[in-house]
């Protein structure tokens, strides 16, 4: 696995800002054609699956979509998912960019959301201009740090980054699980005491209608999170080298930059994203850390980066679109159980890895055939 | 007497793991990689489940479960191999279905999300509790022959000569006329069946199956595989070590000496040495997770 | 980087776009079996015939109505310089390829288009340039691959090894049939690879650049086994561009030039420099060989397959060029005893030194595959030096990054402008500050001002085209391509440029825009090392001319003394022959 170039989505497209109509329709094809194949496949799926059950799919997805956008609470909800699965894309999405596949992103935004807690309860009854911004700086750094270790065993001895991440998610759960369960829990309990600072306002606070559901102000940090992302791959001179590292390592090599230290840089920041996530559970709903209260937004932050395609907007469109399934499961659950929405992500994701080369290639066939783009 | 409990202790844990990282290490050396072994397994185990349960016979729950196994393989081998999709997107995609689909299914055959009833297991009651019980399980025997079987298969077959081939330089094998696309279909194929038996045992050993009841144990194998550096005869070493560290965390719960979460993350922490070469360096077969593109 | 690579189907094509002017080439419609010269096996039916074949790939020619005949028994050279399409020809031959026009007859049985299994089938076998073995299976293993022999499932292992054994006795292709292939030298497993053919009963093998790896005994050895099998009968195609080789082993010689065959001849009525001839296209001077008489005659003693030592290599360098190791105090590259280390412990460049003074073009002409690619790496920054040192003006640079490199005035262009050169998937812009990233950040920000400012710039002087920055580089012509690299690396401050393969695929225009540009460098008084394949390119442009084979300078020359017909020789070994 030691060479093994993981990159599932497309060659991202730098710079070009959409020069003309029909390479915008290129790209718009190229962008919108897997995820739309994909979600017809989960469709038919699901079809199936509700029939099994003796229901009828119409009535179900319509139950699906009208406990989720269709009312302010499940809306709220979906947000509150949404954000999460932001960080967790943003943060596989940054490691892709950089040619590194960061499957950590599991035992990151666990680390981010303990060390949230951890800080927020350090600081007693601080005031939140202290509170918030240091309790997100030490889940930005918890997670930058378990980041770190397979950035630094890739630079250094070529170890590979998915099995590394892999291997160091049991560990930090297992670490985190030690730490709490042994020094921090609450008695009868797997989650620590409540935080007395730090702690970010509900949405609620400012709609009225949102009440009940978790959304909360940490969606800003989500939004300024993509914005930096943005930012720093495109605007910036270690965005540059990161990109060019990830598409060309022997371009990027012969431009001077150091393909190691890319490398490690690049998975210390796509830690720090996942880590920042924690804080959305911790600080924003729940107010203490417990044990799997983040449980599978690593692995869906790798699907959010892949059919987001590593691009923000997408990113954030493809967390808004699986926070959806997962939240609209709860809808669903009287009708039909919600574990289908669980078959159905992972459908998307399968039917989207494998459609990607498959309609790309048939794409390029069909351009080719047209004589509109070059070979 | 504790050394002989512990043994057995070993032994019991050792047999999931042993089953799924044979077939890790078939489908691995075929080039294709397995991060699903976790979701076969739990295929295996819901599909013994299902078998046992509807006619009452183990013996048609370890054939329902070797088919549980086989479904998502075939889901992988088809996204990969045929497709050519990303080995490891698909991997860990195939294990989010086999968790959500066994979960749909439990609640559809059984209408619990937790569990299902009580079937058959092999008639270990008649032996009674005792440390020897294990021995009167198959599938425990079947699980001493799994690695000498893919070591065999490996070493002495044509078509194990062809799996590393494919694993090691898929285009020479081709360019000598070897079907390194149906090598592989069958080779994730072997892993899907032999993880099967490995989800069959733990559902048989608990007479039933409960939700995720597989817990990482394919993730464990799947850290053998590498641990033993694709070798079948180290990975089976790998495979006894970590059961024995189980044991030992097993052993040690209650006791101060040692937290058990430290005990459970030597498989991990020992394979992150392992990839780093910290002590010799584990090679993975060069065309390994390349048959995408 | 081995010249063979230069004949995959793109590169092949490059070739011919590099040098339009002589693409007109009437000879390919010449008979190319000229009436008195065919040698008496001819008379019987070829064992490989192939008439006519044509092979395009997109817009770019490989095959022109090329012609073979190869006898049975016969061990028949198939020269031609990179590009030439030799590769492709044979790879029509071995079914890897379906011909666009032309008949491919195999023992008189017409078999145009037909699959590489069915090649093998029919007893043709091909040993690729790059070998196509597993390496931790055993040689046994890799020879029996797809055909091995069973007993049951089982794979009868002591039958595949006394098989290969076997074999390996009869034919003289000594390996142990038990070792592992990771473990074997580059010419034992080349072994394997012919084996492998003969083991499928190939009666016709195809050996491409076979030599191109080899040590001198491994290959006197590989003769030693050739030579037994045509005795026994069988047919052998030895493609290569070494003339000292053809003369060695080969019955009959086939030239091929831009894609056609334009010469045929019995080996033992013609000379090393009528082959080289034919194959540049021009007439060669004898004289030029006799004024290099002492180099070559040292050089010779490699082919001989005296381990070469450094202090004679040393030595003769002098003799031979003083001007070339005297490290003038005005010169702006100098390199001294450089050493690169290259695959399996060879050395990729062995005992360079040079200098270039401002306003000097040193042109170093060259078959690929010499250790041209690896000098350049090196003096770029890009490949571990391994004993030797190089100097930018005063400055020691032997140790330095790249990047610092380029800080003190070293510009590059690649050779491999899709794998180096340029970020395909990158804007144009963009491209165009690659290795310069640092030089346009305002702290942490790219400013995209000064980007776009110096892009619009670059894309006007440089006349890169479409003209909009933003595009992806992978959009633009081959020609556009290079010229965002000329661009970026000419089109700031430089003291020293290292210019590889410059007009590699591009168009007649580019190629004279970026011949303009580089002369333009040495009148503004940079130091230019211009490393080509185009033997054309270096004589139009440098002011020395140097020879780079077996990764070595085996000579520097002005300007005024060089020619086709003199470095001819140079470049294919032949200056031994020449001499001898």
């Amino acid at each position: 696995m030691a060479t093994t170039s993981v990159e599932p989505a497309a060659p991202p497209r730098a710079g070009g800002r959409a020069p003309s109509a029909g390479r915008l329709r290129a790209r718009l094809e190229d962008a919108l054609l897997p995820p739309i194949v994909a979600l017809l496949i989960a469709l038919v799926i699901g079809d199936l699956l509700i029939l099994s059950f003796g229901q009828s799919p119409g009535a179900v997805f319509a139950q699906l979509l009208s406990g989720t956008w269709g009312n302010a609470y499940g809306f709220g909800q979906v947000l509150f998912k949404a954000t999460t699965l932001t960080f967790t894309g943003l943060a596989v999405a940054f490691g892709l960019r950089a040619g590194l596949f960061n499957i950590g992103a599991e035992g990151q935004i666990a680390a981010g959301g303990f060390a949230a807690a951890a800080v927020a309860l350090a600081l007693g009854n601080a005031p939140a201009v202290v509170g918030i911004p240091l309790a997100m700086a030490g889940a930005a750094l918890a997670g930058g740090v378990v980041g770190a270790v397979p950035g630094a065993l890739k630079a250094r001895f070529g170890a590979h980054e998915v099995i590394v991440t892999i291997m160091l998610n049991f560990i930090v759960l297992a670490l985190l699980n030690w730490i709490v369960s042994a020094h921090m829990a609450v008695p009868e309990t797997l989650h620590t005491a409540p935080i007395r600072t730090g702690t970010v306002p509900r949405l609620s606070e400012l709609v009225d209608a949102l009440h009940g559901s978790a959304a909360n102000l940490t969606i800003l940090v989500a939004i300024g999170a993509a914005l930096w992302y943005s930012w720093y791959l495109f605007r910036t001179r270690g965005g540059y080298e990161l990109r060019a590292t990830g598409l060309q390592p022997g371009a990027a090599e012969y431009g001077g930059v150091s393909v190691g230290r890319v490398w490690l840089k690049a998975m210390i920041l796509s830690g720090a994203i996942a880590g920042l996530g924690g804080i959305n559970a911790v600080l924003g709903y729940k107010g203490y850390y417990e044990e799997g209260m983040t449980v599978g937004a690593g692995f869906i932050g790798i699907a959010v980066a892949l059919v987001g395609r590593n691009s923000a907007a997408g990113v954030v469109i493809a967390a808004l679109l699986f926070a959806t399934l997962s939240q609209g499961g709860l809808a669903i659950n009287a009708i039909v159980p919600k574990q289908m929405v669980e078959v159905l992500e992972a459908v998307v994701i399968i039917a989207v890895a494998a459609a990607v080369p498959a309609v790309r290639l048939a794409l390029r066939t069909a351009r080719r055939a047209e004589g509109g783009e070059p070979a | 007497m504790i050394a002989l409990i512990f043994l057995v202790q070993t032994l019991r844990i050792a047999v999931p793991y042993v089953f799924a990282a044979a077939g890790g290490v078939v489908s691995e050396r075929a080039g294709i990689i397995t991060l699903q072994l976790e979701g076969m397994m739990l295929g295996g185990a819901f599909g013994a489940t299902l078998g046992a349960f509807y006619t009452g016979s183990a013996w048609v729950g370890v054939l329902c479960g070797i088919l549980g196994g086989l479904v998502f393989a075939a889901i992988h081998a088809l996204a990969c191999v045929h497709w050519r999709a990303n080995q490891v997107v698909v991997g860990i995609a195939v294990n989010l279905l086999a968790i959500g689909a066994t979960r749909f299914f439990l609640r559809l055959a059984f209408d619990s999300s937790s569990n299902s009833p009580r079937v058959a297991g092999f008639s270990v009651e008649q032996i009674g509790s005792g440390l020897l019980a294990i021995t009167a399980n198959p599938l425990f025997w079947l699980a001493l022959l799994a690695f000498p079987a893919v070591a065999l298969l490996l070493d002495r077959t044509a078509f194990g000569l062809r799996v590393r081939a494919a694993g090691e330089h898929p285009e020479a094998a081709v360019s000598v006329g070897v079907p390194v696309r149906r090598v592989q279909w069958i080779a994730v194929l072997i892993s899907g069946a032999l993880a099967g038996l490995g989800g069959v045992y733990l559902a048989l050993d608990q007479h039933q199956f409960t939700d995720s009841m597989t817990a990482g144990r394919g993730f464990i194998a799947i850290a053998a595989v590498i641990f033993g550096r694709w070798e079948p005869r180290r990975v089976a070493v790998a495979c006894v070590l970590f059961a024995a560290a189980e044991a030992l965390q097993i052993q040690l719960q209650g006791s101060d000496v040692l937290p058990s979460q430290f005990v459970a993350m030597i498989p991990y922490a020992l394979t992150i040495v392992a990839l780093a070469g910290v002590v010799g360096r584990a090679v993975a077969p060069a065309a390994l997770g390349k048959a995408e593109g | 980087m081995t010249d063979g690579r230069d004949e995959t189907p793109g590169e092949a094509a490059l070739g011919d776009q590099e040098n339009p002017s002589r693409d007109a080439d009437s000879r390919a419609a010449r008979p190319t079996t000229p009436p008195g010269r065919a040698p008496s096996a001819e008379r019987r039916e070829p064992a490989v015939l192939l008439d006519g074949i044509s092979k395009s790939f997109g817009a770019c020619v490989a095959n022109r109505a090329a012609s073979l005949s190869v006898a049975p028994g016969e061990i028949h050279a198939l020269v031609g310089e990179n590009g030439a399409g030799k590769s492709t020809l044979m790879r029509v031959l071995s079914g890897m390829f379906r011909p666009d026009g032309g008949r491919v007859l195999v023992h008189g049985r017409d078999v145009t288009g037909w699959s590489t299994s069915e090649a093998i089938d029919a007893g043709v076998g091909m040993v690729h340039q790059h070998f196509m073995l597993v390496p931790p299976l055993t040689v046994a293993e890799n020879v029996v691959l797809g055909i091995e022999p069973r007993r049951g499932i089982a794979l009868d292992r002591a039958r595949a090894e006394r098989e290969v054994a076997e074999l390996s006795a009869r034919t003289g292709l000594r390996v142990d049939p038990r070792r592992r292939v990771a473990e074997l030298s580059v010419g034992e497993a080349q072994r394997v690879e012919i084996l492998k053919a003969l083991f499928r009963g190939a009666k016709v093998l195809v050996l491409d650049e076979p030599t191109a790896v080899l040590s001198p005994p491994e290959i006197e050895e590989l003769w030693t086994v050739l030579r037994r099998l045509r005795a026994d009968g069988g047919t052998i195609v030895l493609i290569t561009h070494k003339l000292d080789e053809v003369m060695a082993i080969s019955d009959v010689v086939t030239v091929m030039r831009h894609g056609a065959t334009v010469d045929r001849m019995a080996t033992a009525d013609t000379s090393p420099r009528e082959i080289a001839r034919a194959m540049v296209g021009r007439e060669v001077s004898l004289a030029g060989e006799i004024a290099l008489g002492e180099s070559g005659a040292r050089h010779s003693a490699l082919g001989t397959g005296e381990p070469p030592s450094t202090e004679r290599t040393r030595s003769s360098a002098e003799c031979r060029a003083p001007s070339a190791n005297v490290q003038a105090p005005s010169s702006l590259l100098s390199v001294h005893d450089l050493r690169i280390q290259g695959p399996r412990g060879l050395r990729a460049v062995d005992g360079v030194s040079f200098a270039i003074a401002p306003g000097e073009i040193l042109g170093i002409a060259g078959v690929e595959g010499n250790g041209q690619t690896e000098l350049v790496e090196a003096l770029a920054g890009l490949r571990a030096i391994a004993s030797g040192t190089v100097r930018l003006g005063d400055l020691d640079v032997t140790r330095l990054s790249v990047r610092e490199r380029a800080d003190a005035g070293l510009s590059h262009i690649p050779e491999d402008r899709h794998h180096r050169g340029l970020v395909l998937d990158h804007s144009v812009a963009e491209n165009l500050i690659l290795g310069q990233q640092h030089r346009f950040a305002r702290g942490l920000r790219l400013d995209a001002d000064r980007i776009d400012a110096n892009a619009r710039r670059q894309v006007e002087a440089f006349d890169i085209r479409p003209t909009d920055p933003r595009l992806p580089a992978r959009s633009l012509s081959g020609g556009n391509q290079q010229k965002i690299v000329i661009a970026r690396e000419m089109g700031r401050d430089f003291r020293v440029l290292l210019a590889s393969q410059p007009t590699r695929g591009v168009d007649v225009g580019a190629i004279e825009f970026i011949h303009e540009r580089l002369r333009e460098a040495r009148r503004a008084g940079k130091a230019v090392l211009l490393v080509s394949a185009d033997l054309a390119e270096v004589l139009a442009l440098s002011d020395r001319v140097a020879v780079m084979y077996g990764g070595k300078l085996v000579t520097v020359m002005p300007r005024s003394d060089a020619s086709p017909s003199v470095l001819g020789p140079y470049m294919t070994g032949a200056h031994a022959e020449a001499t001898a």
